[in-house]
């Protein structure tokens, strides 16, 4: 069974249709990015994907449990938003244990317990007592991400997890990410469109296209690099499209 | 040992069951173990392993397990400093080799800060606080000398609109307050001032209160809790969206590009909107003075005039002005302070409120001994 499954899903802001006809299934474990250009509706998807937006053609099913409906109790899923939304008041435990103190029905110091241990997955444990004000992009998206997976979900949504990053801890997030996924048979679905990222850790991609307004393609990111239709090369392999670059000031000494 | 069955419980998973049964050297666990699960699964496994300094805890026949079940498991054993040697499958080997290491909890509770720390914690802020307000006034300063000696380089065309939100938007809440205000005074003087037989005196009363002080003093405190929160929150939002810093990369200077019209509409909108105060204020007397005390609308204005002097109405104004200079420059500052995300907006704007109820205070105390020192009232 897929772990995530939409069938001819059409999104949009109000009456307007951004894409059409999405149909698409993530395999559990799967590394699995939305990719697209700027204003393609790659949130967008998400935001249906997570529930936060209602179809109004079209079916989602994410963990074999249906629509997305986040008023029906636990979501069997996390999500990372993209400036990590960690809650200002609370300390970086505090706020990986808020899923486990709504949901777990654990007691203070088992809670305490299972948090130190996400918080020390990603790396973070030191941490602990710290605000979100007082922490970095990169460490904001990690803790985040500790608390998107605080109860263990089997599937977590990630929001440009590498956006605003320097390569290197951009690096390091993909890590983590693989980390995740390979050794607790998570499913990740993300939205980036950072290439380095999409060919070094992404299993399957789906690409969507503004112009059209369909889907324009899914498949290994490393053999779509080497697709035929010039939108899909174009995005996997960015280039000067063949203007003349090679002028240079001359040097005045 | 005691072999036991638990239904799963909660609402991740309803079907979640566990088993744990004795084996060779420790417990051997079946089923579904979930986060939920923990408390009672780790329970259990200490109750059928009590005595033993080494245990074997089979997990190899699991269907599924939940890391924060083993990162319990591993804590309860690292803190009773039992020896456990966890089987398993090649299935859960990377679940267990990821939680190998769990951390004992911590208590969270935060001891409450000695006073002392307080209070000197509370200094380190506030010079602080004080440091960077002196900072405000000598950048402001700069930059009034800039945008003196090149005033065609200011950003004239933001005033209008700054007037238009700080002063006229703002009409209908002084108008309706002020006359309130008015009403108020004159109605609960009504009965006293009847029963000498000066109830003419209402307009005195009403008249001089409105344009000294309360005209004042209430539209202040309106534009600050109105224009200068909002100035405040705009700032400061732009502030954390680095927008400000966008705004020096394009080479426009913050401080006359968004503080001097800011300023500048509130040093022309209060006087304005305190004209208005004092006139609603003394319409609101009329109509206590007529309906009340048996005053013609004429007397009323003849006692009026005969009354207010120049300087009772200058001084007000002049406070006024010192006010809505005040309100500006403090919610510009707090705006440019912010830092922290939205929570820093909102303790920016919070504190605008604040800081601009006390200087107008401050401002109206002082005021009002000058006047008083000068003559003039």
């Amino acid at each position: 069974m897929s772990a995530v499954a939409v069938r001819g899903l059409s999104i949009g802001w109000g009456d307007e249709t951004l894409i059409e006809d999405i149909t698409f299934d993530v395999a559990a474990g799967e590394i699995f990015a939305i990719l697209g250009g700027s204003g393609s509706g790659k949130s967008t998807l998400l935001r249906y994907l997570v529930g936060l937006e209602q179809p109004t053609k079209g079916e989602i099913d994410v963990a074999g449990a249906g629509p997305p409906d986040l008023d029906r109790g636990m979501p069997p899923f996390g999500v990372m938003f993209q400036e990590g939304a960690l809650f200002g008041a609370m300390t970086v435990l505090e706020n990986t244990a808020l899923p486990l103190e709504r949901w777990s029905g654990l007691g203070p110091q088992d809670i305490n317990v299972i948090a130190r241990s996400k918080l020390q997955l990603v790396e973070l444990e030191a941490a602990a007592d710290k605000l979100p004000a007082e922490l970095s992009g990169g460490m904001t998206k990690r803790v985040s991400i500790a608390r998107a997976i605080a109860l263990d979900p089997k599937i977590v949504f990630l929001d440009e997890p590498q956006a605003g990053l320097d390569p290197v801890t951009a690096a390091e997030l993909d890590d983590l990410i693989v980390t995740l996924a390979r050794m607790t048979q998570l499913t990740v679905v993300m939205v980036t469109h950072e290439l380095s990222s999409i060919l070094r850790i992404v299993d399957r991609c789906l690409m969507l296209d503004k112009e059209s307004g369909r889907v324009l393609a899914i498949g290994d990111p490393r053999e779509l690099r080497e697709s035929d239709d010039p939108r899909v090369h174009d995005f996997f392999n960015p280039g000067l499209k063949g203007k003349d670059h090679s002028w240079r000031p001359p040097r005045t000494m | 040992m005691q072999c036991a069955t638990h239904p799963g419980v909660g609402t991740q998973d309803s079907t979640a069951r566990w088993r744990l049964e004795p084996s060779e050297g420790g417990v051997r666990i079946t089923g579904r173990l979930r986060t939920k699960d923990g408390a009672a699964f780790v329970a259990a496994v200490r109750s059928a392993t009590r005595d033993a300094g080494e245990v074997v805890v089979d997990l190899g026949a699991l269907e599924e397990i939940d890391g924060g079940v083993i990162a319990l498991l591993r804590a309860d054993f690292k803190a009773r400093r039992v020896h456990a040697r966890l089987l398993c499958g090649d299935r859960f080997r990377p679940l267990l080799e990821l939680y190998r290491d769990p951390r004992p909890a911590r208590s969270q509770v935060r001891c409450p800060e000695p006073v002392l720390c307080h209070v000197g914690r509370a200094v380190v802020e506030d010079t602080g606080e004080l440091r960077d307000a002196l900072g405000f006034v000598g950048e402001m300063t700069v930059a009034g000398r800039r945008f003196l000696r090149r005033p065609r380089l200011g950003n004239w065309g933001e005033i209008p609109p700054l007037i238009e939100r700080a002063g006229a938007d703002a009409l209908p809440i002084v108008v309706v307050l002020n006359f309130l205000l008015g009403f108020v005074m004159a109605y609960m003087s009504a009965h006293e001032l009847a029963s000498f037989g000066a109830n003419v005196y209402v307009a005195d009363l009403v008249a001089i209160a409105m344009t000294r002080q309360l005209g004042p003093l209430m539209t202040a405190i309106l534009v600050s809790g109105r224009s200068g929160a909002s100035f405040a929150t705009e700032l400061g939002s732009m502030r954390i969206a680095h927008e400000l810093d966008a705004l020096r990369t394009l080479g426009l200077e913050p401080y006359n590009w968004l503080v001097t019209p800011r300023v500048l509409s509130l040093v022309l909108v209060v006087p304005l909107l305190t004209i208005v105060a004092d006139v609603v204020g003394m319409l609101g007397g009329l109509l206590v003075a007529v309906t009340s005390l048996d005053v013609t609308a004429r007397q009323y204005i003849a006692e009026i005039r005969a009354t207010l002097g120049f300087w009772d109405v200058t001084s007000g104004l002049i406070m006024s002005v010192a006010f809505g200079l005040v309100i500006g420059l403090i919610a510009c500052r707090e705006g440019f302070a912010a830092s922290g995300g939205p929570q820093g907006v909102g303790r920016r704007t919070t504190a605008t409120v604040v800081s601009s109820l006390f200087m107008i205070v401050l401002l109206d105390a002082a005021f009002t001994i000058l006047f008083r020192v000068f003559g003039v009232s």
